[in-house]
């Protein structure tokens, strides 16, 4: 339903959204994770026509959102980080209002803004003007102007942002019941938020994609690993060998360099440092370490800049 | 055709719920209304001083009603337009973008040219409304007077025309930014410039000077107010609009690739 290939959006020297690819099947729902100024807001905008790429291709349904991008917005509802509302119009003058220019037939514009006030709970709010309204329920406005034209894809950048921790569940639990029908794809900045909702995460910081995985997945790497690189001269497989009987260590990948020195990986699941271990297993086996670091960037640490805790978001 | 009338609706309405255009129209009849009433006046009081000349000497100078109170009106209503219009379409593109509902514009599957004519159909029609108030003058006149009818008519199209005219420089000036502050200013001076063009013409070299004074607000109103209706001057009007509109669409277009 959404397909990003290689997506890249710059600002000036910033690098916003760097080289980016990801699916989302039909009646999905899909976390975006990443913590603030990740590049979040900037790909939804790139999905929802209203900026253009600096490079690579991105589609929905099947149409380009650069080239076909009248076609994508009539299959797209989108609520932005902060809901564009007029706050001038009362809740159901606004929504009509969104029934016309989502190209709602004159006959069915009526029953769709009565349709989604009941859905997102505004019955008792309809003929107050939005400027009123309190930040929950001016969010709900939002997501009923992003569903009045009943589209396929729903883009929901931080829906549960500045709600309270009731309002959150109803809202998770509304997204929920959308998925299926719907093609989510959703943004946040708080780690339950995804497990809660979501189907598949992609994790993205400083533009680039870190992980993409189940909850469940991520939850496990959440416990802790860590990746260490080492560099080192001796025969691949010897090495190898060594280095994936060294307690705790989960996994080993190899990069194989020219002369004799090669790149390994090494994950482990727990927090102890295995580092002398790793060294011990080397040089007791004749190997000449060149080099060991823990890799940056890793998992763990993209997460501890996330917030984690609920009541933070 | 559809999507024009759904955003010339939601214009229309936002400025019959904000007081600006009530506040605008209140001034507009003040300041009209007391001219109208001083240049009456006026001519009334010429025309019996007048009427005692020709009992006592025999002949009586031309007095025209469309002369002396119509012509004058005209220009004046012109000259009110200059500010009253920025204050008009300053929120227009401005508002849009500070409140963040021009995310939900261009998300919507609108096109830019069908946002900018419902725009600028909106707020042609409410500067109509207010100019139709003083055809109430023109009422009074007509029962007391005998003006001649041509170039009151003329004279309100040119003066739609010229509206027009400074409602796209106006909506152009609101695209240009996310103030209204700012539009404002913008728009009012994009217009004194165009207004006063004319009288550069004066000290330039002949050939600039043609240019300006073709560029000129003025040079192609006062016909209108004489009651000369030249499709060169509509031509200027309308070459005027669409050039403006289409800068507005270029510039919301190029706002996307920042
Ligand atoms: N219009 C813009 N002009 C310049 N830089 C921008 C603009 N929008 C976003 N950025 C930059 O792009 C990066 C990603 O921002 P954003 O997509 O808003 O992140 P997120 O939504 O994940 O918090 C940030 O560094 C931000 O400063
Ligand atoms: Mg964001």
């Amino acid at each position: 339903m959404i397909e990003v290939e290689h997506l890249s959006k710059y600002f000036g020297r910033t690098t916003a959204v760097d080289n980016i690819s990801f699916r989302v099947e039909k009646g999905e729902i899909l976390g975006f994770l990443g913590p603030n100024g990740a590049g979040k807001t900037t790909t939804m905008r790139i999905l929802t026509c209203f900026l253009p790429a600096s490079a690579g291709t991105a589609r929905v349904a099947g149409y380009d959102v650069f080239t076909d991008s009248l076609e994508v917005r009539k299959r797209i509802g989108y609520l932005p980080e902060n809901p564009p509302v007029y706050n001038d119009m009362t809740v159901r003058y606004f929504l009509e209002f969104n029934a016309k220019i989502k190209g709602i037939e004159p006959k069915q514009q009526k029953n769709r803004t009565e349709a989604v006030m009941e859905k997102c709970a505004l019955q008792e709010v309809k003929e107050t003007i939005i400027g009123k309204l309190s930040r929950g329920y001016k969010q709900r406005v939002g997501l009923a102007q992003a569903l009045i034209h009943d589209p396929e894809v729903l883009i929901l950048d931080e829906p549960t942002m500045g709600l309270d921790p009731r309002q959150i569940i109803e809202v998770r639990q509304l997204i929920k019941e959308l998925g299926g029908e719907h093609t989510i794809i959703l943004s946040t900045h708080i780690l339950p938020e995804v497990s809660v909702t979501c189907q598949r995460v992609v994790i993205i910081n400083k533009g680039k994609i870190a992980a993409v995985d189940t909850p469940e997945n991520l939850t496990v790497l959440l416990k802790g690993s860590e990746r260490i690189y080492l560099e080192v001269e001796g025969p691949v497989g010897q090495v190898e060998q060594k280095l994936k009987q060294v307690p705790d260590v989960t996994a080993v990948s190899v990069e194989t360099g020219g002369n004799g020195k090669n790149s390994f990986f090494v994950e482990s699941e727990t927090k102890t440092d295995i580092r002398m271990q790793l060294a011990a297993a080397i040089t007791g086996s004749g190997f000449g370490l060149l080099e060991m670091r823990r890799v940056g960037l890793s998992l763990e640490e993209i997460f501890l800049r996330l917030t984690t805790e609920e009541a933070e978001g | 055709m559809r999507n024009i009338a759904a955003i010339f609706q939601k214009e229309i309405k936002t400025y019959f719920t904000s007081p600006i255009a009530y506040v605008l129209a209140a001034v507009f009849l003040v300041i009209t209304g007391y001219f109208f009433y001083g240049m009456t006046v006026t001519f009334s009081n010429e025309c019996l001083y007048y009427m005692q000349y020709a009992s006592r000497y025999g002949g009586m100078p031309p007095l025209n009603l469309n002369q002396r109170v119509i012509r004058g009106m005209f220009g004046l209503i012109s000259f009110i337009s200059l500010f009253i219009i920025p204050m008009l379409t300053m929120r227009l593109y401005a508002e849009e973008k500070k409140s963040g509902t021009m995310e939900l514009l261009m998300t919507s599957p609108l096109r830019i040219t069908e946002t900018l004519l419902g725009k600028f159909f909106a707020c042609f029609v409410l500067y109509a409304i207010i100019i139709g108030l003083t055809v109430l003058y023109q009422v009074i006149l007509g029962a007391y007077g005998h003006p001649d009818w041509g170039p009151v008519f003329s004279g309100y199209l040119g003066v739609l025309l010229m509206g027009a005219a400074f409602i796209a420089v106006g909506i152009f000036a609101s695209s240009l930014t996310e103030s209204q502050i700012i539009a404002v200013v913008l728009g009012f001076g994009a217009l004194l410039l165009f207004w006063v063009i004319g009288s550069a013409a004066i000290f330039t070299r002949p050939g600039a000077g043609k240019i300006f004074s073709y560029l000129s607000i003025l040079t192609h109103m006062l016909p209108f107010q004489k009651g000369v209706i030249d499709t060169k001057d509509i031509i200027f009007f309308l070459g005027f609009v669409s050039f403006f509109l289409f800068l507005t669409v270029k510039v919301v277009e190029s706002q996307r690739w920042r």
